[in-house]
């Protein structure tokens, strides 16, 4: 299953990035092969849509999962329309999450929220 | 002449400032582009109104034609387009209806259609006419409904056009100033309101727009600290309106507190006066 994660950093070490559509990378993991990309994300200083164009990116990365804190419901749109799978993360660690979305410990996120349109979000 | 009264944030006295002046000027246009939450009109009570809707242009897609070539998404610089499932999706509200996308469409897949987003009224209360924009609620962006307000009401602009403006110093605001001539910041005497002040007083500076300040709500005997900054930064001061609980109370029963008492029409007079004398030396000094 190959999983996607907006992260702060480029190396395995990384933290979970608060925001989706401005996350400055994404990190692809392949739960079988144990295979890790990571994506440079073009829409983090996109004037307005960032979730729209970052979830595009990743329905383009034909992911399975998508594990992230919050989304917003332009993003989910985008998301769901692709049947990806969307999880909330529950800690810091990007692969700890990973870990515990393969042992089944992740809840679905289901608080989509309506977006903060280039607002500074806490 | 197009007179903006701008504020950086609501309840300073945007629109009793341009309500009054409107109400004491012998013939005045008074354009109320706070299109989210027009109140003007509730002091005016206009008569004779004509009422004409506002859409923007959205595209549209024909699945059967569209090849999934992703120009358009590639394209839109506000990411309103996403290509997912082999299907095309448009993001109306992040739209900004600007066309390129149709233009672009090599298989003419996209077409435009229209979405109402608004209205203006205009009608009449005396000697002002009044032009009210009013966008619909839910919709992200009123700045369609700015361009149309100020593009009808262009041919008055010979004439004295008092436009109140939105709160605050955003895109909407940066729209309605566009044209001014002029610009009256409204400021409350507060450490806050001097905040607010600097926000407006930064966008005006930055639009290279003649400006002054009225200072609403003024104490007597007491410091006022949007005055000090004010004094602090040379900037013109037109007038000052007291804090007074009869200006209040007037105002909260919507009735026009020059047309209700000789007392507060001698005082938006004097004020009017003021306006209009630096708005022609700014446009001796700056033509």
């Amino acid at each position: 299953m190959k999983v996607a994660v907006p992260v702060d950093d480029q190396n395995m070490g990384t933290t979970v990035c608060m925001s989706f559509g401005r996350a400055p990378y994404f990190m692809i993991y392949d739960t079988d092969t144990k295979e890790h990309i990571f994506l440079d994300n073009s829409a983090a200083d996109s004037q307005g849509g960032a979730g729209i164009k970052a979830a595009q990116a990743i329905v383009d990365h034909q992911v399975d999962a998508l594990l992230t804190p919050r989304c917003g419901e332009n993003a989910a749109g985008v998301i769901k329309a692709a049947g990806i799978d969307l999880y909330k993360t529950e800690s810091q660690s990007a692969i700890s999450n990973i870990d515990s979305l393969v042992a089944g410990k992740l809840s679905p996120l289901n608080d989509i929220h309506p977006g903060f349109h280039n607002r500074k979000g806490r | 002449m197009n007179i903006a009264i701008l504020s950086g944030k609501g309840g300073t006295g945007k629109t009793l400032l341009a309500v009054n002046l409107a109400a004491v000027a012998d013939h005045a246009v008074y354009i109320d582009c706070d299109v989210e939450e027009p109140n003007g009109h509730l002091f005016f009570k206009p008569l004779d109104n004509k009422t004409e809707t506002v859409a923007v242009k959205i595209p549209v897609v024909d699945d059967v034609l569209c090849a999934g070539c992703r120009t358009c998404v590639d394209f839109c610089r506000f990411n309103a387009l996403a290509y997912i499932a082999e299907r095309l999706i448009v993001f109306e509200q992040i739209c900004h209806s600007c066309g390129g996308c149709t233009f672009l469409c090599p298989e003419d897949a996209l077409r435009e259609e229209e979405r109402i987003i608004g209205c203006i009224e205009e009608g009449y209360s005396g000697s002002v006419k009044i032009y009210s924009g009013i966008l619909n609620t839910g919709e992200a962006s009123g700045i369609p409904i700015i361009k149309r307000l100020l593009s009808l009401s262009e041919t008055e602009r010979p004439g004295l056009c008092l436009i109140d403006c939105p709160p605050g110093s955003a895109c909407i605001v940066m729209e309605t100033i566009r044209n001014a001539d002029y610009c009256v910041l409204v400021a409350e005497p507060t450490i806050f309101g001097v905040h607010n002040l600097n926000l407006v007083y930064e966008l005006v500076s930055l639009f290279n727009k003649p400006f002054g300040v009225v200072l609403n709500k003024c104490l007597e005997g007491e410091e006022n600290p949007a005055e000090q900054f004010c004094l602090k930064q040379g900037i013109n001061l037109l007038g000052r309106i007291a804090f007074d609980n009869e200006l209040g109370l007037i105002n909260s029963k919507a009735l026009i507190a020059a047309r209700e008492s000789t007392r507060y029409r001698a005082q938006f007079s004097s004020l009017l006066a003021s306006v209009l004398e630096e708005v022609q030396h700014e446009t001796v000094v700056n033509p």
